[in-house]
């Protein structure tokens, strides 16, 4: 992993000395139903929980119990059926821009190179060229991509992809990244390289971070916090601070005792709802 | 090279087997054979009349192609955009698209006359649907996950449109004029056999009410060789338009 480059880094320091971080997204007795025609599916209720700013909070739970829809709330695609989200104390009434959002699949642009891929936003934004262009550098060096600027996305393996989707997401500087299962198509060594990176680059830009996984021992390595959703509708059953320090190593993790015990525990807690009939 | 080698000894087969069928098995009056039709074909390239009448041919067969692909791509890109002008049409454009377009041509002839119009009015419809419905296809299957993730980082319809909406319904477009290149020549043929008196139709028309079959084989030869012209330029236009493709066809043969 090379450097976060000068600019960057810059910011990162300025906001590292906040004593108290700030509180950023905000749910209050969400719930969310979609209606079909035949009949309402209520995916989550009562949903409360609050996100503060630079913290890495893991989403992890059983499929269709509202992680991603908690996501999609605060990025403003979905509204909530009854509750509040807010996002900086107001209320998240249209897509929210101070958001980027990664899922499993990159969504690179299959018809740009990885360099034309990682300017989209900045071309959105309507940034002066040079300024595009060296932030582009800027971003390609952060992710180890320099080499492949003028490939395309069929030409990459699924790991440089997901650096480039990860480069795009960050080219444009949302404070918030909602990152949906990003790993979850990698081999395990690549996996891990990506959630270094991801949680090193996280640390230093420091970025708010919301990640839902379906993987315990991802949770636990890369979270601050780690919220256990259950139930159908799912809510949040559990809200475990992960003991483990801000600066953690992820990859010497694996042979850490302390987090070996914090994985078995979260295995303990999530059993009970793998035990339910009908799943 | 095999391959080249083997397409040669059996269009050679296939061509001497018709010499030798014609006047012993088979009427050559009804099949003619390879070597007058040769000299037909020939007869047609000296005296100038093949680069004339194909000229005309080709020209209908462009300009319909071109209208027909403009509005099709254009409207495609509209109703894809646009859930509710889609529905509202729907009906209407089914009804269109069931109906052979070639039981539009004595429409056409009253409407527009036997001049070129007339043909190149008829191929632009043939071509419109297909590349229409292509269009439209390609539209709506944009990735909508793709779409949000492009709105949260601030783009509008404009931004969609042009990033993300063309460059991917770009390839179901190509599979539309692909399509369509045959389609187009049927447009502009079938004109001009209905009426005309310039044209590849009008050669192999005028050959057939001669009896002349050495020289409708002659005209169907052109016809074939105009098609396969069409059909290369729409392929080449394709790879350079998508060099990301290119890119990864050359991937998939490294494999």
């Amino acid at each position: 992993m090379s450097q976060p480059s000068p600019p960057l880094a810059r910011r990162a320091t300025s906001l590292k000395n906040c004593a108290t971080p700030a509180r950023i997204i905000q749910f209050n007795g969400v719930g969310k139903t979609f209606h079909t025609r035949h009949l309402d599916i209520p995916a989550t209720h009562n949903v409360n929980v609050e996100i503060h700013e630079g913290e890495i909070v893991t989403i992890v739970g059983p499929s269709g119990c509202g992680k991603s829809t908690m996501l999609n709330l605060v990025a403003g695609l979905l509204k909530p059926t009854t509750g509040t989200v807010t996002y900086r104390d107001s209320r998240i009434e249209v897509v929210n821009r101070s958001t980027g959002y990664m899922t499993q699949s990159d969504h690179l642009l299959p018809w740009r190179t990885v360099e034309k891929n990682i300017a989209v936003p900045l071309e959105i934004r309507g940034d002066p060229r040079e300024f595009k262009q060296r932030r582009v550098k800027e971003l390609m060096q952060l992710v180890g991509l320099s080499n492949f600027a003028a490939s395309y996305p069929s030409q990459l393996s699924g790991g440089m992809r997901k650096r480039a989707a990860l480069a795009r997401l960050l080219a444009y500087d949302p404070e918030t990244l909602l990152l949906d299962e990003p790993f979850a198509a990698l081999d395990a060594q690549l996996r891990v390289r990506m959630q270094m990176e991801l949680f090193a680059l996280s640390r230093a830009l420091n970025k708010t971070v919301l990640f839902v996984t379906h993987d315990i021992d991802e949770a636990i390595a890369l979270g601050d916090r780690c919220l256990v959703f259950g139930g159908r509708p799912g809510t949040i059953i559990k809200n475990i601070e992960v003991p483990l320090s801000r600066d953690r190593d992820i990859f010497a993790l694996r042979k850490d005792p302390a987090y070996q015990k914090i994985c078995a525990d979260l295995w303990d807690i999530m059993a009970p709802s793998m035990n339910e009939p009908g799943r | 090279m095999k391959i080249i080698i083997g397409r040669i000894v059996l269009i050679v087969a296939v061509l001497a087997f018709w010499e030798v069928a014609a006047g012993t098995f088979a009427d050559e009056f009804f099949i003619s054979r390879p070597t007058v039709v040769a000299v037909k074909f020939w007869q047609l390239v000296s005296s100038g009349r093949l680069f004339e009448h194909g000229w005309i041919t080709l020209v209908e067969t462009l300009a319909g192609f071109a209208l027909g692909a403009a509005t099709g791509i254009g409207v495609g890109l509209l109703l894809g955009r646009n859930e509710t002008l889609a529905q509202l049409l729907d009906p209407i454009l089914t009804s269109l698209y069931s109906l052979p377009k070639v039981a539009l041509a004595p429409l056409f002839i009253m409407w527009f006359g036997i001049g070129m119009e007339m043909k190149i009015i008829l191929t632009a419809t043939i071509v419109f649907f297909l590349v229409f419905l292509n269009t439209y296809s390609g539209v709506r299957s944009v990735s909508g996950e793709l779409v949000e993730i492009l709105r949260l980082m601030g783009a509008r319809e404009r931004h969609l449109v042009t990033k993300v909406i063309m460059p991917s319904a770009i390839q179901w477009v190509f599979t539309g004029l692909k399509l369509s290149v045959p389609y187009a020549l049927i447009g502009a043929i079938v004109g001009e056999i209905m009426a005309s008196n310039r044209g590849l139709g009008y050669l192999l028309q005028d050959a057939a009410g001669q009896l002349d079959t050495g020289g409708v084989f002659a005209a169907l030869i052109a016809i074939v060789f105009l098609a396969l012209c069409l059909q290369t330029a729409v392929k080449a236009t394709e790879k350079l338009l998508m060099p990301w493709k290119t890119a990864n066809d050359e991937r998939e043969m490294t494999i």
